[in-house]
């Protein structure tokens, strides 16, 4: 299966005088973390199918620094931002699609002060655009008439405002949306951001992501859907405190799609 | 003699408007004590923002029962107040009731008659939100924070504005001469009967008291502002005005570490050249925010906008999973800190001098910092643009980028990170493995 990927890398682009149409920003999770990997393998099948021409950084890309300046190391941030921006501007990127909210919110709206100019768009926002040009079909496959909620991350959703790529996608696999309690706007955080995921939590009567998958759970979902791989932990997580593992997966809005087609 | 009413009102009022005055000074002085900020671009969104927000109401009504509540009470507040103008000027010239004689009848009974509603209406939403908070206690205005001082306070407003409208309806429920014109008395016709029997003299001396009651009782309060959660009837169009227009997720570089940064990163730097002569480089005296003077001043002016409605903590994942964060708390930790430092300049003729006091630790604890997920919850719900968030920032920027003293997780995490390009002991050179796995 996955001598099938093709993840070409800028640096083969540019040594053959090209320049792909989009940078894929896979992120620290989704290079490293055994869960996410998964979801940016299900992605880059989707780019391989739609005859996406990406490149990736590979060994060039380094930590945006989000979880540096969300834990208040400015100077870390800034380091790690600008090593990361000369990369991005040697190759001349223009256009860049991540599958985390927190690269993608980084990349977008703190890079550009320090001279990181990109069209930066979330995987969800991504896949919506190569639906509505006819690169992509989805077919709901397994996912037909499933429940399926979708858990809004804060980077995407509060910080950016996006709220309807994602629950597009789900649309269009002929599911069944089903909206939490707290969602879109009010949504509540899986208990990762701001360094969180990088730390215990501080003493209290309940853990956030256990609140959140309590708040996913009484939808009474066949699936949870995530749109960030640290959600995705959280909620994974949480699904387990609940017992119901076996039950409920959490699965990235990439997965979701990637499985439909039987990628 | 006869003017003794006139000048007694014209010395109240130069009393009432005097202190205003001067406590309104002190608290731009107070705010002015924050860091400079440019505020100063896309000035016809923050005009849209204040029209929209502080005006419309737009994200009060967010939740119903209360907004519709509060509309009642602030619609009320802004058009009762005409009244005061006619009161005002009747005081001044020994009048009554100038608005008859300037005004056709029927005008005047219909502006009358709509506060009489509004002023009905104004009482009957006090009276439910002084239900909601001591009678249904909902969650929100029973926090830790909201204690002593604060609990009162919210009180207080509400009884205040209890009896002010009580007052202008019995004001005009005694005003034999404002019933007899049978216009604009939809509301105090019906508490007349309450005065029945009462001799001619008597309903003249009901009505004089409140009439004074009603005067006095709204300087009492415009001076009460000043010490109260209520100063966001003033500060919330200011504040929206000013209000962040960035994304939520784009939280502010500091300029002094891109210089640094740049510095650092520039191979032509001469790492050992004396700074040019005359060339003093403004570095801040430091990173974050330990103290209220280390914030800028919009974020003084948040914590003086707050009126402590507690929607923020009502939406904030730590609160609701018991960790002792309240964005609430941290804006009135910063307001109680800065009135604490202005009372601490004013004691000290100009000065302010060491307290051995500061914003962290005395009033926020780093408990509380460190428990934050920057999900914004706490911003998107606030109804007047407060960003609480943006202080909690300031102060871990203060205690990592100053003391070092970040919990020892995070500090792994940020070593990490420097070393290897990951919040993970990961090698950067094997980034691209997951494509053969």
């Amino acid at each position: 299966m996955s001598e099938l990927l093709k993840v070409p890398t800028m640096a083969e682009f540019m040594a053959q005088g090209k320049q792909p149409e989009v940078l894929f920003w896979v992120g620290c999770a989704g290079s490293f973390d055994d869960r996410a990997k998964k979801i940016t393998k299900a992605f880059v099948k989707i780019l391989n199918k739609a005859k996406v021409e990406f490149a990736v950084l590979g060994t060039e890309e380094s930590c945006t620094g989000d979880p540096a300046k969300r834990a208040g190391n400015e100077f870390l941030f800034q380091m790690q931002a600008v090593t990361n921006i000369e990369v991005l501007n040697a190759y001349e990127v223009k256009k860049i699609v991540t599958a985390c909210p927190h690269c993608f919110n980084t990349i977008k709206n703190e890079y550009p002060e320090l001279g990181g100019n990109y069209e930066v768009m979330h995987h969800t926002q991504f896949l919506k655009t190569l639906l509505d040009d006819g690169r992509l079909t989805i077919e709901g496959g397994e996912f037909k008439g499933k429940r399926i909620t979708f858990h809004d991350p804060c980077y995407l959703g509060r910080a950016n405002n996006v709220y309807e790529a994602p629950r597009e996608l789900i649309r269009k696999l002929e599911a069944e949306l089903v909206e939490m309690k707290n969602c879109k706007r009010t949504g509540l955080c899986c208990g990762a951001g701001g360094a969180q995921m990088f730390k215990e939590p501080e003493k209290g009567n309940k853990d956030v992501n256990v609140e959140r998958t309590e708040q996913a759970l009484e939808t009474q979902p066949e699936i949870i859907a995530a749109g960030c791989p640290f959600c995705n932990t959280m909620m994974t997580d949480g699904v387990k405190a609940k017992e119901k593992e076996a039950d409920v997966p959490v699965m990235d809005i990439a997965e979701l799609i990637a499985n439909a087609q039987d990628l | 003699m006869e003017y003794l009413p006139n000048i007694l009102f014209i010395i109240l009022l130069g009393i009432g408007i005097g202190f205003f005055a001067v406590n309104v000074k002190k608290l731009v002085r107070n705010i002015n004590l924050g860091q400079d900020v440019d505020v100063s671009d896309n000035k016809s969104q923050r005009w849209k923002n204040m029209a929209m927000i502080a005006l419309g109401q737009s994200k009060m009504v967010r939740r119903p029962i209360a907004g519709f509540l509060h509309i009642v009470v602030y619609l009320g507040f802004v058009i009762i107040n005409i009244e005061v103008l006619e009161i005002i000027i009747d005081g001044i010239f020994g009048t009554h009731r100038i608005g008859l004689s300037v005004l056709p009848e029927s005008v005047y009974g219909f502006l009358i008659g709509s506060f009489e509603v509004l002023a009905l209406l104004v009482f009957v939403a006090v009276t439910i939100f002084w239900i909601r908070r001591n009678v249904i206690k909902l969650a929100r205005f029973w926090k830790s924070e909201m204690t002593s001082w604060p609990k009162n306070d919210g009180n207080f407003i509400l009884y205040f504005e209890m009896v002010l409208m009580t007052l202008f309806l019995v004001m005009n429920a005694t005003d034999m001469h404002f019933q007899d014109i049978q216009t604009g008395n939809v509301i105090s016709q019906y508490i007349t009967s309450l005065f029945s029997g009462l001799s001619e003299t008597t309903l003249h001396v009901i009505e004089r008291t409140t009439w004074w009651f009603h005067i006095i009782g709204i300087l009492v309060f415009l001076n009460y502002l000043y010490f109260s959660k209520h100063l966001h009837i003033l500060l919330a169009f200011p504040n929206t005005f000013f209000g962040k227009l960035t994304p939520k997720g784009q939280f502010n570089n500091l300029e002094a570490v891109t210089k640094e940064v740049k510095m650092m990163m520039d191979p032509n730097v001469d790492p050992f050249a004396a700074p040019a002569e005359g060339a003093e480089e403004a570095i801040p005296a430091k990173f974050g925010a330990s103290d209220v003077q280390d914030l800028n001043w919009v974020q003084l002016l948040n914590a003086y906008t707050c009126t402590e409605c507690g929607r923020c903590t009502s939406e904030c994942p730590a609160n609701q999973t018991g960790k002792k964060l309240s964005p609430r708390k941290i804006m009135m930790d910063t307001r109680d800190r800065l009135e604490e430092v202005g009372k601490n300049i004013d004691a000290n003729k100009g000065e302010f001098k060491e307290d051995g006091k500061q914003l962290l630790d005395d009033y926020i604890t780093r408990e509380e910092l460190w428990a934050c997920t920057s999900c914004n919850a706490c911003v998107e719900a606030c109804p007047v643009s407060i960003d609480p968030l943006s202080i909690i920032m300031e102060m871990r920027r203060y205690l990592v980028m100053e003391q070092s003293a970040a919990p020892i997780e995070l500090n792994n995490m940020m070593t990490n990170i420097e070393n290897n390009g990951a919040p993970w002991p990961y090698n950067q050179m094997d980034r691209l493995n997951w494509k053969n796995e």
